[in-house]
């Protein structure tokens, strides 16, 4: 019964618009309009507010105007007879109830700045997370863009027992969901609730505690509509475009766990108009007829076990579930997880013991597929807190596999281990690190299920090209030496490989249209020479996932006539791009960043800005943290501008690897137009500069490379471009 | 000396209109129920086999009654088809002309309130101005409301006088109906140009071939449709404002016996907008205190009434038939009238009772009635001056009050862009939850069920019978006129109605908060069915034209030439379109059958004739179904279930 539903909702509108106004009003008495609100470290302002109605809410002053927007979107409450239509006003107060506790939220951190936390992780006296800022929003989207995390459950209220929570929890992280907690049911909430069932929670395992309140739920939104804003190229204001752009592509849905009151109704209205459709187990009224979600509406009284699998079928999701024969859980949801303290039971690596990790190509009669090798102590022989040398040691056959791929399978193994529950993995080759803790063995496993989990992935993923996997695990110290001095050997010949690529030498680049499930206009060209923009793949990986999935996201495109060398455009990559971006980008230079830069869809890992004073670019990666930067934007403004698959000359996203390639902006000098850079970014990348900038004649480049330290302005670092006479500054005009 | 009708016969399904046929009856007034007992409809004209376009006829062509007889001809030689095509061309002609130069009469006033020539109108939907502007390319960000409206205001006036081109709302149609139209030369010109040459196409001796002169009507018919009328529609609701939801009552009852009583009947909204405005003047009521009322109660009544329903929730004592019985209650103080479906006899009626008849368009006055004329300068003066002899009128009353203790409550005002905001709210507003119930089988079509009454039918019960079968059969109903009417007294505007839908209807109708019946406005508001159809079809889903949609039109008890003229132009636009009661084609089996059958062919709508209602709806309900499978939607649909390469393959919004 809809009018049950949107009457309640509709009241609930009511109350929360009361509340706030009559909180806001003396929040506004005691600081004066001028007073800055704000959530942490977004360039996106109020999000919803922003994306919805593209007021940027700054000061205390600005809510006027949305409080005055809002209360024309407040209807009358629905008669009881002869009533008007109340759908439509219904998801109206659901929408002003949003902006309403919007600011409630912003109210709160100006009110109560220590009341949520600022990074992904929580502590041990406080669980709340609160908005996630734009650092959190772009790493974590990149998972939303490429499918690792399909969607995210929204939880409001709390399960009846944290036993059936920690069940709920377990199974969406199963099936590599997010879950974003707020609210709470007569005082407990699921977020509690999994603290004291002993689950780890926290953005790394995707559990997030939001807040207590139910105005805490437009944090999820607010991540939904950035989402929209930073991949979908979606502008603030275009409400229509962000929602319908989240009904196709975000698939999330709200489950609503225990009593549903009138405040609960609105906020679920206001989630019914992004096309979140509500799971309850409680016997509310249903809404079944489509239109505004993809199906039903409301579904009510589900089964705590049948929960999760209904929200799936409701909001129309499929979900590839990874089995893998283990005792544990096993998904990327597990990923991020911790293994700390009393927790480690065994640790290799990480400077504590030799570690490595190492793949070898060998004939098809050589590898016994399946075959699972435990050499030296294994897990049941160790006690507590072990530490010992290891190394995994996979061989491969396939009849389309090629020396080539194997960097690639190699450095699956990171993750592929590490979506086991209870075990941690960091680096790769011969600097890796496992941490393996004591709820794991508790249940049962060991080394060889490392084994099992490598060769069922690879099988999984990599199917097309591995016929055969067989893994050996070791613990002996003089096998492990073994594994390690031919793989030192063999990293060194990749190495020289990679180096070794070029884009002349090579006549096929590839496509990387991952995230067009998120920018549906934007693609990646990756050459030997130029990583795709986010950094996770390069050509090769490009050219091996091509091999594996021949109609998948990333196609060979035939480079064709050479049009402008120094810009780095060809005949085959404009003719691929005009179609592959459905006719929305005509052509493509892959060098510069005047003429016809490459589209970004919003997960690269720095964006670089002309700077026209200093007659060179900056460049800015998302870990920056600065209010601004010398283009007089932030990372998160800039990636605002530049992001979601328009042609924006004058910026370009790019990967952190590409900074010390050839080609970086080649067609406007190179790496010698470089001189802005956050100085963290320039201590990780220093010896490559360098190099780079000794190729080309300048030596030292990198300390001419002005950071944070310097200047925040283009006239602040002028100055000591000139003391340091940066390059840039003699060099042709570049506009 | 005329016969009374016979008592026992059941002459309407209205409670109020049968009290007030008893005591006509038993007062001895003759009412339009009277009449249609003792004078039958003439059998050569019903069949459209009578032709009098010239000095050697009338012609009688009736189809010959025995085998083997030649067919008759008339004098010239013209044939029973195409005296029958002339017959209906002229038909189309006059509906045509009357609802357009409705349209033309709004457009004319608008550019004066435009140009702030006319005190007491403005602009209410600025939205929809800009609109329009885009329509006729303008560039409306670059001007000036007052400029954009004065803009709009001259070239909608133009529409009529156009001599060549296209109609500007021809390219609101989907593209694949506006190239039907252009490969079949059916785009009008200009609206006055398509009447005219109409009625120069039926004169003696020109066009003779039946085919021909059909389409010729569509052009008319299509001016009036996408152009007279929705210029009309258009510009009303920019000055007058938008309908949105509303509520009102509707049946005699809402005449009260202690205030002054005043009825607006006919069809534009011009003139009683103004009454609206001058019957809550403080120096009204102080008169009409004066004269001993409490007050002033106005009421509508035929297309009229639905104008300020929609627009204002003022009541509405009735519809076309009961125009005569409003005057028998005593308390009518005034009845003002301008055009279209005045019966002259509610002048007779008047005489016994106090009514003052009051005649305002200097293109319809009736004799012995009171002529006020709506000075179009000066609107507000003019409303004044009838309100006020209307009051002065009060005292004039004499012998019984009869009002009938009858009256419903109503939710109107569903016009195209309140469903648009219905559907989905500020953020979400589309058809797309419409057109997804349909694909998914929970509404099994749409069907517009509009037009008059007719004094040879039941009054109301045709119309009543074939919606309470559609909807029974989840078939949602879209209305306008004096059938929507008809539902609102019966209790049908009202979202409680829904008890009387198929499940799935029931279901959407509970969703949304909406009656299964949306009355969209006056007759002249037809073209809001135009784009809502339009709106349907854009959405997708459900084919690329009007004529691809589960959907079917019908007028059950028609009677004026407007309903001609409104049922051609949605044949014309691809709408497989019912009338009840009689059809003035029958005479000649060839023509009808190129109405009923062939059209199909080459428009994708036809014309049928059905007076059983419980037919006509089973024939709508087949015609649903037949599209339906057409578009692959008659099956269960299957849930999708989204994978991320899946939602790569997505188009950008």
């Amino acid at each position: 019964m809809s009018k049950i539903i949107l009457s309640a909702a509709i009241r609930g509108a009511h109350k929360i618009a009361f509340r706030v106004e009559n909180k806001y009003s003396e929040v506004l008495k005691k600081h004066g309009p001028d007073q800055e609100i704000a959530f942490p470290n977004t360039g996106y302002f109020l999000p919803i507010i922003y994306s919805m109605l593209g007021i940027p809410v700054k000061t205390l002053g600005d809510c006027q105007l949305v409080f005055q927007k809002a209360r024309k979107l407040l209807p009358p409450l629905v008669k009881e007879n002869h009533h008007l239509p109340y759908l439509a006003p219904g998801l109206d107060a659901g929408m002003a109830s949003l902006f309403y506790q919007e600011i409630e939220e912003a109210i709160r951190y100006l009110e109560q700045p220590d009341f949520y936390l600022t990074g992904e992780d929580t502590t041990d006296d406080n669980i709340w997370l609160g908005a996630a800022n734009d650092i959190i929003l772009r790493k974590r989207g990149v998972e939303f863009v490429d499918g690792r995390a399909p969607g995210f459950a929204a939880i409001v209220g709390a399960a009846p027992d944290r036993e059936t929570a920690k069940k709920i929890a377990e199974e969406l992280q199963l099936k590599n969901l997010y879950v974003f907690m707020a609210s709470n049911d007569s005082g407990t909430s699921f977020s509690e609730q999994l603290v004291d069932a002993g689950v780890q929670i926290g953005w790394n395992t995707r559990l997030v505690s939001f807040g207590p309140d139910i105005s805490a739920a437009v944090f999820a939104l607010g991540f939904a509509t950035r989402a929209a804003m930073a991949f979908g190229g979606v502008k603030p204001g275009d409400f229509r475009k962000n929602l319908i752009y989240n009904k196709d592509r975000i698939f999330a849905f709200v489950m609503a766990m225990g009593f549903v009151t009138d405040e609960w109704y609105a906020t679920a209205a206001g989630c019914i108009n992004f096309g979140f459709p509500v799971i309850a187990d409680t016997p509310i009224p249903e809404v079944l007829p489509t239109g505004i979600c993809t199906y039903e509406h409301v579904v009510s009284n589900v089964p705590h076990d049948q929960m999760v699998s209904k929200a799936i079928e409701v909001r129309g999701l499929k979900v590839a579930v990874t089995e893998v024969p283990i005792p544990v859980a096993y998904g990327p949801a597990f990923e991020g997880e911790r293994v700390r303290g009393d927790d480690i039971y065994f640790e290799c690596g990480g400077g504590r013991t030799q570690m490595v990790e190492f793949s070898v190509l060998k004939e098809m009669n050589e590898v016994e597929d399946g075959k699972i090798e435990v050499l030296g102590t294994d897990i049941p022989d160790i006690k507590p807190g072990t530490k010992l040398p290891f190394a995994i040691y996979v061989e491969l056959a396939g009849r389309q596999m090629q020396e080539d791929f194997l960097p690639i399978l190699e450095r699956q193994i990171h993750h592929l281990i590490n979506y086991a529950q209870g075990l941690m993995h960091i680096g790769q080759r011969d600097i890796s690190w496992i941490r393996l803790a004591k709820q794991a063995v508790e249940k049962g496993f060991t080394f060889a299920d490392i084994g099992k989990i490598l060769h069922a992935m690879f099988h999984k993923d990599f199917g097309a090209i591995v016929d055969k996997v067989q893994v050996t695990l070791t613990t002996d110290e003089a096998r492990v030496t073994e594994i390690l001095k031919e793989a030192r050997d063999t990293f060194k010949k990749r190495d020289a490989r990679i180096a070794d690529l070029s884009d002349e030498a090579e006549g096929t680049y590839y496509s990387c249209t991952l995230c067009q499930s998120f920018a549906p206009s934007h693609v990646c060209v990756v050459t030997p020479e130029r990583t795709g923009l986010c950094g996770a793949y390069n050509w090769l990986d490009c050219k091996a996932a091509f091999e594996i999935n021949p109609t998948g996201p990333n196609q060979p495109i035939e480079k064709g006539e050479v049009l402008d060398e120094r810009l780095g455009k060809w005949t085959g990559v404009n003719e691929f791009v005009r179609q592959a971006s459905r006719g929305k980008v005509e052509n493509v230079s892959a060098y510069s960043i005047m003429t016809d830069p490459m589209t970004s869809c919003g997960c690269f890992e720095c964006i670089a800005a002309f700077l026209d004073k200093c007659n060179g670019i900056m460049t800015v990666d998302r870990d920056f943290r600065g209010d601004s930067t010398p283009c007089g934007m932030k990372f998160t403004t800039l990636a605002g501008s530049a992001g979601g698959g328009g042609v924006t000359p004058g910026f370009v996203g790019h990967s952190k690897h590409y900074i010390g390639s050839k080609k970086f902006i080649k067609a406007e000098g190179g790496i010698k137009r470089l001189v802005w850079m956050p100085k963290a970014l320039k201590e990780e990348l220093k010896e490559k500069i360098n190099q780079r900038g000794s190729e080309t004649g300048v030596e030292n480049l990198a300390d001419m490379i002005a950071d944070e330290t310097i200047g925040m302005t283009q006239e602040e670092i002028l100055p000591f471009l000139k003391e340091k006479k940066h390059p840039a500054l003699e060099m042709e005009p570049m506009v | 000396m005329a016969k009374k009708a016979s008592e026992d016969k059941i002459l309407t399904s209205c409670g109020g209109t049968q009290q007030m046929i008893d005591l006509a009856r038993k007062e001895g007034i003759p009412t339009v129920f009277d009449r249609a007992a003792t004078m039958k409809p003439c059998p050569i004209g019903a069949e459209g086999s009578c032709c009098k376009n010239c000095g050697m006829g009338p012609c009688r062509v009736p189809p010959s009654k025995k085998e083997g007889e030649p067919a008759k001809v008339g004098l010239c030689g013209a044939t029973a088809e195409t005296i029958s095509a002339r017959n209906f061309a002229l038909m189309v002609a006059a509906g045509s002309a009357a609802h357009s130069d409705h349209g033309r009469g709004v457009a004319e006033v608008f550019l004066l309130a435009a140009k702030g020539e006319i005190p007491g109108y403005g602009i209410k939907d600025e939205q929809k101005l800009i609109q329009l502007g885009l329509d006729f390319d303008l560039d409306v960000e670059n001007m000036e409301m007052k400029e954009l409206a004065i803009k709009v205001g001259e070239l909608c006036v133009g529409q009529f006088g156009k001599q060549e081109g296209e109609l500007v709302f021809v390219k609101r149609a989907p593209l694949k109906r506006q190239e039907l139209w252009r490969k079949n030369n059916m785009v009008p010109r200009g609206i006055d140009r398509e009447v005219v040459e109409l009625m120069h196409r039926t004169h003696m001796g020109v066009d003779q071939d039946y085919k021909n002169i059909t389409t010729q009507a569509a052009r008319a018919a299509l001016a009036d449709g996408w152009g007279g009328a929705m210029i009309a529609t258009e510009l009303q609701d920019i000055m007058f404002g938008t309908p949105v939801p509303t509520t009102g009552y509707i049946n005699l009852g809402v005449l009260e016996k202690d205030k002054v009583n005043i009825i607006v009947h006919g069809h534009e909204p011009l003139l009683s907008e103004m009454i609206v405005v001058a019957c809550q003047d403080p120096e009204m009521h102080a008169l009409a205190k004066e004269k001993g009322a409490d007050g002033i109660n106005l009421a509508g009544m035929c297309c009229t009434a639905n104008e300020i329903l929609m627009r204002h929730g003022i009541p509405i004592a009735g519809n076309f038939l009961q125009q005569e019985l409003a005057i028998m209650t005593g308390v009518l103080d005034a009845m003002v009238v301008d055009v279209q479906c005045i019966m002259q006899a509610i002048q007779k009626t008047s005489e016994s009772y106090h009514t003052e008849v009051i005649t305002t368009s200097p293109k319809a006055k009736m004799e012995g009635a009171k002529h006020i004329q709506f000075e179009e300068h000066d609107p507000v003066n003019t409303a004044k001056q009838i309100v006020k002899a209307a009051i002065e009128n009060y005292t004039n009353r004499k012998g019984k009050v009869n009002i009938p203790k009858v009256k419903e409550e109503m939710v109107v005002g569903f016009s195209h862009e309140t469903i648009n905001y219905l559907l989905g709210g500020t953020f979400r507003a589309s058809y797309k939850p419409l057109n997804d119930n349909i694909i998914g089988g929970r509404i099994r079509g749409i069907a517009g069920v509009v037009g008059c009454n007719n004094a040879r039918d039941v009054d109301d019960e045709v119309h009543l019978t074939l919606i309470r079968e559609l909807i029974k059969n989840d078939v949602i109903v879209l209305t306008t006129g004096c059938v929507a009417m008809a539902c609102g007294k019966a209790g049908l505007l009202v979202p409680e109605a829904s008890k009387y839908c198929g499940t799935g209807l029931a279901e959407v109708c509970e969703t949304v908060g909406i009656p299964p019946i949306l009355h969209m406005g006056a007759c002249v508001d037809n073209s809001r069915i135009l784009i809502a159809a339009t709106a349907v079809v854009k959405e997708g889903g459900l084919g690329d034209d009007i004529s691809d949609l589960p959907a079917a039109g019908a007028a059950p008890a028609w009677m004026s030439e407007k309903a001609i003229a409104i049922g051609h132009y949605f044949v014309a636009s691809g709408v497989y379109t019912l009338f009840g009661t009689t059809f003035p084609t029958t005479g000649s089996k060839k023509y009808t059958d190129y109405l009923f059958k062939d059209l199909e062919e080459e428009w994708g709508g036809k014309w049928d004739f059905e007076p059983d209602p419980l037919k006509m709806a089973k024939k709508m309900i087949d015609h649903i179904d037949k599209k339906r499978k057409a578009l692959g939607i008659d099956k269960a649909r299957e849930r999708v279930l989204m994978d991320m390469e899946m939602r790569r393959e997505l188009d950008a919004v």
